[in-house]
Parts: structure tokens; sequence; C-alpha cells
């Protein structure tokens, strides 16, 4: 004797993207706080230090801003006009910042005016960076030269006139002092090295460059400009590694996750993009509301850091593990769990004896039903699940099995006003779904099949099927749009395939009746 | 063409066991059923079959008890004989011959040495009037007895058995056919006829199905097609007779039983629900659903304490009298078509073809028993005429046997097609296929064929259509997210909007062949490059098979206008091609052997030949009537040595068919038949238990204990030694314990055997204490 088989509710495929390690990762950031700042945020810089404050660079200020605090806690304002790039030094100790007016200012984190002053750039300058010695500092300028400084006694080391456009930006090599690398407009990324005049490494990324990159170890470099992302590996004399075509507006800004197994890329598309750097495939993404200037990521991921055109800063933090289980409710009372459990835990002793007891299978008070033969009521049980949780796909498995056994008219007749309506309502919001269209097609058949007489004596049914009337209007419509699209598509598709000639040996020696019969005209259709 | 005679056709197993009600021996122990050409025995504990008597030469029509020794069993059978046996031992004792074809066999135990058998009127075969008649049988010592004394009891009865009934221990006898309702006094020698009046013009159909009669009061129950029962009383008479009637079943009752002691009637039909209804408190049922097919028969042993049931798909159930199922007979399942082909599952070896409604069953050929079901669409199966039901159409398995893929249809009458593709891995842990992907509508129209790629590097199936597209899926990898493994569509191909009818995989897998109408199109399975067609134009091809190992650059296609082509791929020309009329072409798996099944006037012909050879290595004009679908080569877990040129080809596998009235058949011989000879000789155990371990371990030791018996009864005989020494006192302490029977049974064992030696003292002692220690 086997026992009721259950109604199988069939399991549709989710739509939208697939659940990874990698989504789970970066969606466990709290909602973000977000901070308005005087002008557009050009640049966003963590301290190396323990609190690990940023320095945000916008307008003619620079805030630091604390790990937690929603307020700056210093100020730099000492500024004639714009400044860019503020920038810590690796010992979290001074500071340093490009200005539109050409002077390359070096602050003390807790001072308040320029302890140096840098003059030498006749443009403005986007770029200041420390050298991985912390004697030197590296500026990029408006003007087209790169210039190393050395701090102690300000003067100018060396200057570059290699680049044929603004430079941009610039980055310092953490593991040797004299190698940095500047992007500029004129499309090129260039590598100089200080002990000698001239760049040492040309690379051309085809668009104006925005951003530029090193990896941790240092043998591949990233770099920004227009749509895309490359990588270049320096080993190889700036061989090209890849080109990433993953935003639709020019990226501005790079950044590498703590790990340095995840590379980051903000756009003026309003997204940030998270790329695997095995593989460099996009495994997450975020969106922001306004265009992307500047994106920093605190050590270890713990925030992630956004500066936008309309400056807003968006400050996301990660979720501590206590909140990441959310709200807990009500406290549980403490007897039941143990009420639960009794006996369950129980581990047999060495001589006693063991009665298995076979777990119940529990049904569905509408699979209850259908083992009862209640047509009728099952069909009311698995609408009523409908109304509770909005799942669709119970109620349509159960008017399938209905329809399979051959009962499904009997379970939708005889119904009231109020029943019918609910029933008509369900129809509504389902019929035109794709996944249970051929299902709920037949069940309205049947419904205007036996309901037909009943029509015009009640005002809420009636107004019910006009409007599913115009939903079925509607949707017949749009499959006769889609329908010509298609026609539209396989046209271009077919011109622009090229045809191809099906190599055959045998078509040319006799293939049985070859002779007789050309046979057919062999194409790949 | 030579016909060659060492190699003979035979049934294989696979016959109904449902055809005639069973019949349980009045100790309940074994329960005997009438199964093709032989009667089988089986054991109703164990399930398995401990007899085969087989001697009849024709269908076996009915089986009953010896009223007068209880050891004993009458068959009937098409042959025009009854046979009597002694199903115990598996002797046939008797042979009476009554030269008619026998429909059925009633006895009763107050007419002792007569038989009732139903026969036709006139003997012909296509008589439709049967008439009930009576055999004396002669007492005579020879084992075949003509028997000449009939006598007509009854004229114009219904060959069904369950409409012929004794009743009050064969005080009289109802028979029941159309709407009427016959009752023979046999004190009386005077009948009594009962009709009712027709339901047809009220469209119900209310004619006699069954009957049975309570035997200890005067009450028959009858059955009707409508599915109501009636209670007859009264019925000694033309006038006063009286009826009441039940009602549950919803469509009809096909059988009726009264227990022994007449308290309950169990009834079944369609809905294979046993419903057991109180006697004279009829409101009161007892039912036991979901039995799995419509009951056929019912049957009750004579103590009472055992129902069975045989079911529509071939099986028997055994029931104890508390409602539930003790045990399953299960035959191979045979519909009136097998919608799949017969396949060999590469794991167990056995047989796979479709079984109870969706399911699909695996038959071990070589034990001639079903090891088990697997729902394929599950779903609760309503019993009710004119349901649709999922079938399940077509089934593959990959070479490994890892996996499973089968389609399921439904067809309603007013919507559309509905098909799913289901995809089961093989679970090492359970030992069964599970589900793995289930893909619905995986075409817009029936599939017509299905195959996996044998190459070991892909898991790649392929399916074509009726909607003119094959189609390939993969299964596809997500160990990226934490989804397992499942299939998806890979590749959608056609060709001109033709139909594709059969696909065939070269042996490694580099080739695919597809027949599209008139023209086959060579693909490649890794680049899906079309890579040639062949075509051969009278007729569509109907079927594809690449040749292997030293045949493997021959492709062979049948067409549906009488051609066998055989095209070369190296050159892609056609090799030879012979008018032959080519229903079923079947590749043996393990040799370069092809068997073609062609259908000419009405009967089938087989050719096996190779496809490199002109010379067919062995050929049967005349195999079977009808023609034949479906054909497989099993593998053998023995290889035969025949150096014979004609039966080489049977050394590494062997054929079976389905012809077309369901007869599972296969090719035997002579060195095989020699072999099943010398094992059946070696397998003369005591068969009245099954052979379980526990029986090996312990019936090793009763013989030991017989002969040690027939020892002490000769006088002469030494002392036998102490029980200590005994080897059965020496392996019963280092056999495990846990191997070992219950205690409870050992120790009547142990204190007999202790018995044997109680002529000295000390060993009574022994005993005693023994048995004080043992409780039995």
């Amino acid at each position: 004797m086997a026992s009721f088989k259950p109604t199988k509710i069939q399991i549709y495929p989710q739509l939208g993207a697939k659940v990874t390690q990698d989504t789970l990762y970066w969606k466990n950031y709290k909602a973000p706080v977000q901070v308005k700042e005087f002008g557009a945020i050009t640049n966003i810089d963590f301290s190396p230090l323990a609190p690990h404050n940023y320095a945000v660079t916008a307008s003619t200020r620079i805030h630091i801003y604390g790990p937690f605090s929603q307020e700056p806690v210093k100020t730099f304002t000492r500024f004639k006009d714009t400044a860019y790039s503020g920038r810590f030094r690796s010992d979290g100790q001074l500071l340093v910042a490009g200005c539109e007016d050409s002077v390359v200012r070096l602050f003390d984190v807790s001072g308040k005016v320029a302890l140096r002053m840098f003059k030498g750039h006749t443009k403005a300058v986007h770029v200041a960076d420390f050298t991985s010695d912390c004697y030197h500092i590296l500026t990029c300028s408006d003007d087209y030269t790169c210039c190393l400084w050395d701090i102690p006694n300000s003067t100018e080391l060396t200057k570059y006139k290699e680049h044929s456009d603004y430079i941009r930006c610039g980055a310092t090599s953490k593991l040797n002092k004299d190698l940095f690398v500047t992007g500029s407009y004129d499309h090129t990324l260039k590598m100089f090295d200080a002990r000698v005049q001239k760049s040492v490494m040309t690379m051309d990324h085809n668009h104006p460059v925005e951003s530029v990159l090193f990896y941790p170890s240092e043998g591949l470099l990233v770099s920004a400009g227009g749509r895309y992302v490359k990588v270049w590996d320096l080993l190889k004399r700036g061989q090209p590694l890849v080109s990433l075509k993953n935003h639709h507006k020019t990226v501005t800004c790079l950044c590498l996750s703590g790990n340095g197994q995840r590379l980051l890329s903000a756009s003026l598309d309003r997204h940030v993009k998270v790329y695997n750097t095995t593989n460099y495939k996009v495994v997450h993404s975020f969106d922001y509301t306004a265009s992307i200037l500047s994106l920093a990521l605190a050590p270890e991921d713990e925030s992630v850091v956004v500066g936008m055109t309309n400056g807003i800063l968006s400050i996301k933090h990660r979720k501590t593990s206590e909140e990441k289980q959310g709200p807990t409710g009500q406290p549980r009372r403490q007897p039941v769990f143990r009420v639960f459990v009794k006996g369950r835990n129980c581990v047999p002793k060495q001589d006693d004896f063991l009665v298995s007891k076979s777990a119940k299978s529990h049904l569905a008070k509408y699979d209850k039903q259908l083992k009862r033969f209640n047509v009728s009521k099952a069909l009311d049980t698995a609408l009523e699940s409908w109304k509770k949780n909005r799942k669709p796909e119970i109620t349509v498995a159960v008017i399938k099995e209905l329809d399979r056994r051959g009962t499904l008219k009997n379970a939708l007749a005889g119904r009231d006003e109020q029943n019918l309506s609910q029933l008509v309502n369900f129809l509504i919001g389902n019929v035109v779904d794709p996944r249970f269209a051929p299902v709920l097609v037949t069940a309205t058949e049947m419904i205007l099949d036996i309901y037909k007489a009943v029509v015009g004596q009640s005002s809420v049914v009636d107004r019910q099927l006009v409007r599913l009337q115009e939903l079925v209007e509607r949707e017949i419509d749009y499959q006769q749009d889609l329908l010509e699209v298609l026609g539209m598509l396989d046209t271009l598709f077919a011109s622009t395939l090229p045809r191809k000639e099906v190599p055959c040996p045998g078509n040319s020696q006799p293939n049985g009746l070859a002779e007789v019969d050309p046979g057919p005209q062999l194409r790949v259709a | 063409m030579v016909e060659h005679t060492g190699i003979r056709v035979v049934h294989r197993g696979g016959s109904k066991i449902n055809f005639r009600e069973p019949v349980i021996t009045s100790d309940s122990r074994f329960l005997l059923c009438g199964s093709g050409e032989s009667v089988k025995v089986y054991s109703t504990s164990t399930e398995e079959c401990v007899h085969d008597l087989q001697g009849h030469t024709d269908l076996v029509t009915g089986v009953v008890l010896n009223p007068s020794n209880h050891l004993q069993a009458y068959s009937c059978s098409a042959d025009g004989t009854v046979r009597l046996w002694d199903f115990t031992d598996g002797i046939l004792i008797k042979t009476f011959i009554i030269r008619y074809h026998i429909f059925s066999i009633h006895v009763s135990e107050k007419h002792v040495g007569v038989l009732f058998v139903v026969v036709p009127m006139a003997n012909e075969k296509g008589s439709e009037l049967f008439q009930l008649v009576a055999v004396h049988l002669p007492r005579s010592g020879d084992p075949e007895v003509e028997v000449g004394e009939l006598s007509a009891v009854l004229c114009d009865v219904s060959p069904n058995p369950g409409a012929v009934s004794f009743g009050t221990g064969g005080e009289y006898i109802a028979a029941a056919k159309g709407l009427q309702l016959e009752v023979f006094f046999f004190k009386k020698q005077k009948s009594y006829r009962f009709s009712l009046k027709s339901g047809m013009n009220k469209g119900i159909n209310n004619s006699f199905t069954c009957i049975s009669c309570h035997p200890k009061e005067d009450c028959i129950a009858t059955g009707h097609a409508d599915g109501k029962i009636r209670l007859w009383r009264n019925f000694n008479q033309k006038k006063e007779y009286t009826y009441s009637t039940l009602h549950w079943h919803h469509n009809a009752v096909n059988t009726l039983r009264f227990t022994p002691e007449g308290t309950n009637l169990l009834s079944g039909g369609i809905e294979s629900v046993l419903v057991q209804w109180r006697y004279t408190q009829e409101n009161q049922k007892d039912f036991l659903p979901r039995l799995g097919a419509a009951i056929t028969h019912i049957a009750v042993s004579p103590d009472g304490s055992l129902f069975c049931t045989s079911h529509a798909d071939n099986k028997i159930t055994i029931i104890l009298s508390s409602v539930k199922v003790s045990a399953i007979i299960q035959g191979l399942v045979k519909d009136d078509c097998v919608r799949t082909d017969l396949m060999i599952d590469p794991r167990s070896k056995a047989l796979v073809l479709n079984g109870k409604p969706g399911h699909l069953q695996f038959y071990s050929l070589h034990r001639d028993k079903q090891l088990y079901n697997l729902d394929i669409v599950q779903q609760e199966y309503i019993h009710e005429q004119g349901v649709d039901q999922f079938q399940v159409v077509k089934a593959a398995f990959d070479t490994h046997g890892d996996w499973l893929a089968t389609v399921e249809e439904r067809r309603q009458k007013s919507s559309e097609l509905e098909i799913n593709l289901k995809l089961w891995s093989y679970d090492e842990q359970t030992q069964s296929f599970v589900l793995n992907t289930t893909v619905t509508a995986p075409h817009e129209d029936q599939i017509t064929a299905m195959c996996f790629s044998p190459s070991p590097e892909t898991t790649l199936l392929v399916t074509t259509s009726l909607d003119g597209h094959f189609k390939a899926w993969l299964l596809a990898d997500h160990s990226d997210t934490e989804e397992s493994a499942s299939w998806s569509c890979d590749f959608v191909g056609g060709y001109h909007l033709l139909k594709p009818g059969c696909c065939c995989f070269s042996a490694d897998g580099s080739l695919l062949a597809f027949g599209f109408q008139e023209v086959v199109t060579v693909w490649s399975p890794t680049s899906w490059e079309l890579l040639t067609t062949l075509s051969q134009p009278p007729g569509a091809v109907r079927d594809l098979c690449f040749g292997r190992l030293s045949c493997s650059k021959y492709l062979l296609g049948t067409s549906t206008k009488n051609q066998l082509c055989c095209w070369n791929l190296l050159t892609c020309s056609l090799e030879w091609n012979t008018p032959m009329d080519v229903s079923l072409l079947q590749a043996d798996p393990f040799s370069e052997n092809m068997a073609a099944f062609c259908s000419q006037s009405g009967s089938t012909d087989l050719f096996v030949f190779k496809p490199s050879e002109p010379r067919p290595l062995f050929s049967k004009k005349a195999l079977c009537t009808g023609k034949v679908e479906r054909a497989i080569f099993a593998p053998r877990d023995q290889m035969l040595e025949s150096s014979e040129e004609y039966s080489q080809w049977l050394n590494r596998s062997q054929l079976y068919f389905l012809t077309q009235h369901m007869d599972l058949m296969t090719f035997s011989t002579k060195t095989e038949e020699d072999r099943l000879l010398a094992s059946s000789k070696q397998l003369m155990v005591d068969d009245s238990v099954a052979i379980t371990p526990f029986y090996l371990l312990l019936g090793r030791h009763k013989q030991q204990q017989q002969e040690k018996q027939e020892l002490l009864t000769n006088p002469l005989a030494e002392r036998t030694p102490l029980p200590q020494g005994s080897i059965a006192i020496k392996e019963l302490l280092d056999t495990p314990a846990h191997v070992l029977p219950s205690a409870s049974f050992l120790c009547s064992m142990f204190v007999r055997s202790l018995l044997v030696s109680s002529s000295s003292a000390s060993c009574q002692d022994a005993m005693l204490t023994w048995g004080m220690l043992l409780p039995g």
C-alpha cells in the first residue's frame, strides 16, 4: 500500500542574479551614511594609521573624518582655489595636496598651516603623492609636467616633460622609492625611474587616463580611462593583459579590496563594479544616486566611501556579526526549547533495545482535501494560501492537479459572488504570467463557460470580468508587437550571417541514387 | 539460407501471474498461481518462488486445491487437460485428458471425485457459448487418464471463473451471465433463474460481473458493472426472492469473496481499494486503499488468516486478515504496449521498461523477478476510467548508468500535449536514481528519440522531436553558486524543417547521425557542424545504427520502403543495400553483430549479420507471428564457449525480444540448456523453506543431526560424542552473535540435540541445566 503522493509544486527558475559568495560579502553593508560637502568630491584617502581617518578633498577644503563620525574631525581650509588629491604619508603624519593655483601644500595632520609650499608648476596640480621612502613628493600638473620634490628643503629634484596633455593621475610604487607611474589625457601611461632622466616604459591606453593603480605585488598595473579599465603586465614591458568594458560612461576611480582579491572601479554612470582579479568577471555591482568621482575602501573592507559630483559623500559600514542576524524579535521563553527536544538527544545505552518509529509525513491542507476528493475545498484552501503569502505557485499547482484529475470543472462551479470574485481576482493577477498561462487559460475558459449564464447579476464580478478582458486584449497586442520585433531580428540575423557550404565529399561521388536525384541543396539552415 | 536447428526460441520469464485467481494453501504457507504455461508456487512469507510446476502445453486457466487432499492441487489449461500436482514436492501426480479448451475449474468438498469445468458448447475455439460440465474422475492408477464421462450441469455460463460459485459447501451452484443469475440445486436437480431489469435505457450498465456465495447461510453476493453489490436471499423458489443493494464502488466490481466463516465480504474493482464489508452489518466497512492497480481477483486462505488480491499490473498482494499488507509478489508489468524501448541498466544488468503507470521497472532477467520500481511521474495515480494519465514514453541510460533520462507525456483531449523531460542521477548511498533536473516542455511536439553520448568526457543528451528540431542537453556545472549541477539546453538544430525520426551516436561518441525523413545527416557533437548528408530516397528513415568495433566505419539505416542500407563513412558512399522490410535493427554492444527483425507476410524473420560481411551469421524464418517492435541484447553473466559458427553470436550476449502478444522470448542454445539442467540438479534442496543465509547455516546442522539420528536408531551405533564436542555446538559458539537467529529458535534445536544423547545420565543433567539457562 503506497502512501498518498502530495501535489508537486513546480519550482520555477528564479529570475535575476544568482546568489554567490561575493554577493553575500558585498551586500553585507549597512545602509549608507550621507554627508553633504561643498562641491564635487575629487579624492578620498584613508590614513594608514590605526583609527583609519580619511581625508576627503572637495572644493577648496580637505576634511578629515573619523571612522564612525559624521562630522569632520579636522579641516584644512588654507587653499586659494580648488584643492586636489589630499593624500596621507605612509606614517599618517603628513598630508599633501595639490591646488588649482599650481601650489602644492604639505600639512602636518595635527596642524593647520602648511609646513611647506612647493612652487614650480605653472598650472593646476591634480596629483600629489609621497614616495615610499617618505622624503620625496611626486606631483603631476596640467602644464604637462611631473616633478619630484625634496621635502626637507622643498626643492625641485627632477622635472619630466614627456606627456603632451594634462596629467590627471599618478601613483608611486610602494616597494621602490624611485618608481612611479603617471597617466595623462594624451592617452598614455608612462613609468618613470627617478634615477634616470627619461620615462622607462610607455603604455597606450587609447583614452584619456583618469586613474592608475598598482597591484600589491606591483607586477601588474591597472589604468582607467574612457569606458575602459585595462590591466598591464609590467614584468613583460607593459604588455596589455585585459581590457574591461563594463561601464557605459567614463571610469573615474579604481581601488583594490583589502585582501587584493577584488578590484573596484567607479564611474560617471553611477555604478561601482567589483571584479574578480583572477578571471576579471564582474562579481558584484553597487548603485549610487549620482556620478562618482572618487572611491576608497577602508582597510579590511570595513567601509566603502564614495564621493560624487553633487558633493555627497556616501559611507557604508560593514555589518558586525551580531547585526547580521537581524532583529531576533521577542525573546523565547526558556522551557519551550526543552519541551521540543525532549528525548531527542537521548543516546541509547549499550543494551537498550531500539524501537524505531517511522517519521510521520505531514500533508498540506489542500493535499488532505485532495486525498479525500474534496475538490472545491482544496481549491479554496489553495486560493487562501495565495491571499496570505502572494505565492501563486501553490494555487497554480493545485489547479493543474485538479485539471489532471478531470475535476476542475466541478471545483470551479457552484460558487457565490464573493468566492467567484476572489477566483477572478486571482486570474487577473496571474493569467498573463507566461509561467502560469497554460494552466490558467484553461481555468479561465472553464469559468467563463460555467458562469456565462449569470453575467450581469453582480456588479463586482462584471467589473472584474471587464478588467480581465482588458488585460487579455493588452497582452495580445503586446505579443503581437513582440512577434514583429522577432521577425525584424530574424531578417537582420539572416542577412548578417555568412552562408556556409557544407563540405560533402560524398556529394561528388555517386551516393546511392545520386545520379538519378541530385539530392537537396545542402546548407545549414 | 540455412535454418539452424541448434538454437531454439524459448519463453523466458515475465509471464502473467494475475490471469486467474491465485490459491492459498490450507496451511497458509504457499500461494499457487497459474503463470503462462506453468503453475508457480510462492512462499507467502518470503515472496520467493519455491516451485515451478511445468507440464501444461498451453495457458493455465485455473488452479484449485484438491478438496480431498490439502497437499494436492488441480490445474486446468487451454490444452484440454487437468493435472493433479503435489505442490510441496513439485511432482505431477496425474493427468486427466478432457480434450476441450478449458476456461475455468471449480471444486467442492461435497462432490468428491468430481470436477466442474467450463468448456465451450461446441468444441470450437471461436465458440461464444460456454457450459459448465461435471467431470467424474476415473479411479485408475495410470499417470495419464482419458476422461470420457462429462455431464452438463448448466448451459450458457460466463467463461469468467469469478461468475460461478458453490454455495453452502456445495449444496447449490450459482452462475451469472449478462443480466441473469442461475442457481442450480444438486439435491433437487433443479435450477432457478432470476433476471434484473436492464438499466441500459437509463444509461446504467447493471449486468453481473462476479458472484460469491456465503459458505454457511443461503446468501449470494453479486457484483455489477455499475459498482453495486447485491445480496440475494430466499432464492430457493421462483417468486419470493429478495435482494438488498450495497453501493460503494464507482466503477464495475471486479471480484467478490466471502471469508471462510462468512463474517466478511471482500470486494475490489478498478479503484484499487480492497473493501471489507461486515456481513449483516453492511454499513460498517474497512478499506485498504492505494493498492497500486485495479484489483482483478481476491482469494482467501481456507483458515481465513490471509487474503490475497491480484492486480491488473501483474502483481499479487498478500494481506493479513487485520487488513495490512504483508507481502507483494510482483511479476513483469506488461501493459498492452511497451512505450519505452527495452533497455539494460548498465549497473544492475536488469531489463528496464515502463511498468506501472508512471513508473519504470527494473526486472532481473536471470532471476525472473522484479527488482524495483522507479517512480518517474511522482503524482498520485487516480484510479478512474477516462482520466488522461502521464505515461513514461522514453527512457535512456548513459554508458555507466550514472544518469537516466526519462520523458513523460500526457495528451489531453482538448488542450495541448504536456511533456516533461527528467534527468536522474544515480545515488550510491541509496542505490537508486534521484531526480536532478526537470525540464517542462522540452520540445513543442512529441519526442521521437533520445540518446546519451557514449564518450566518457562529456555527459551529453540528444533529443529529437516532431517539431522539427533536435536539442542537445549538457550537464552544466554551477560550482561558483550554491546550486548543484543541473542540465540545460546547449544546442538546437534542424535540417530544412524536416522532422527527425531517429538518432544514433557512433560507438566513440565522435559522430552523431539523425534521420530527417529521407535524409540521414551526420553531425559532429563537439562543434555541432553538419558533416555530411546521406540519402536513399524511397521511404523515410526508420532506424539508424552505427557499426561497432571493427565495423565502426559503417552506418546502417532502414527505411519505411523496405530498404536496409549500409553506408561507408570513410567514403560517404553506399556500401550495399538490400530490399528488406526491417521493423527493428538492434546492435550488439559487445560485438560487431547486428540483428534485423524483418516482418514478412504476418510473421517475423530474424537475421544476424556483420555489416562488413555479405553473408548472415544466423537466420531464422517465422520466428513468431506479428511484428517485433522491441528487442535488446542483454549481456551474459557467464560467457558461453560455443564453437559452432551459427551460435557464436550468442556467446557474449543474449537477444531478448517482445512479440506482438507481449511475450518475452529469447534464444537458447544447446550448451546453455545443458548448463541450466546441470545447475537445476544442484539446487535440489529441501525447498519447503526459501533459501536464506539462516537456512544455509541451520539446514546443514539439521542434516547432520538427521544423520546422527539415523545412527542412533541403529542399536549397534556408537555412543554420540558429548554436546561440548559436537560440531553444531562449536559453530554455534564460534559464530558471531549478530548473524545467529534468535535464541528461542536455537534453543529448541539445541535441546533436541541434547535429547539425542540422553542415554547417559551425565548428559541429562547437562540438559537440565542448559534448559534452565536458555529460556525457550
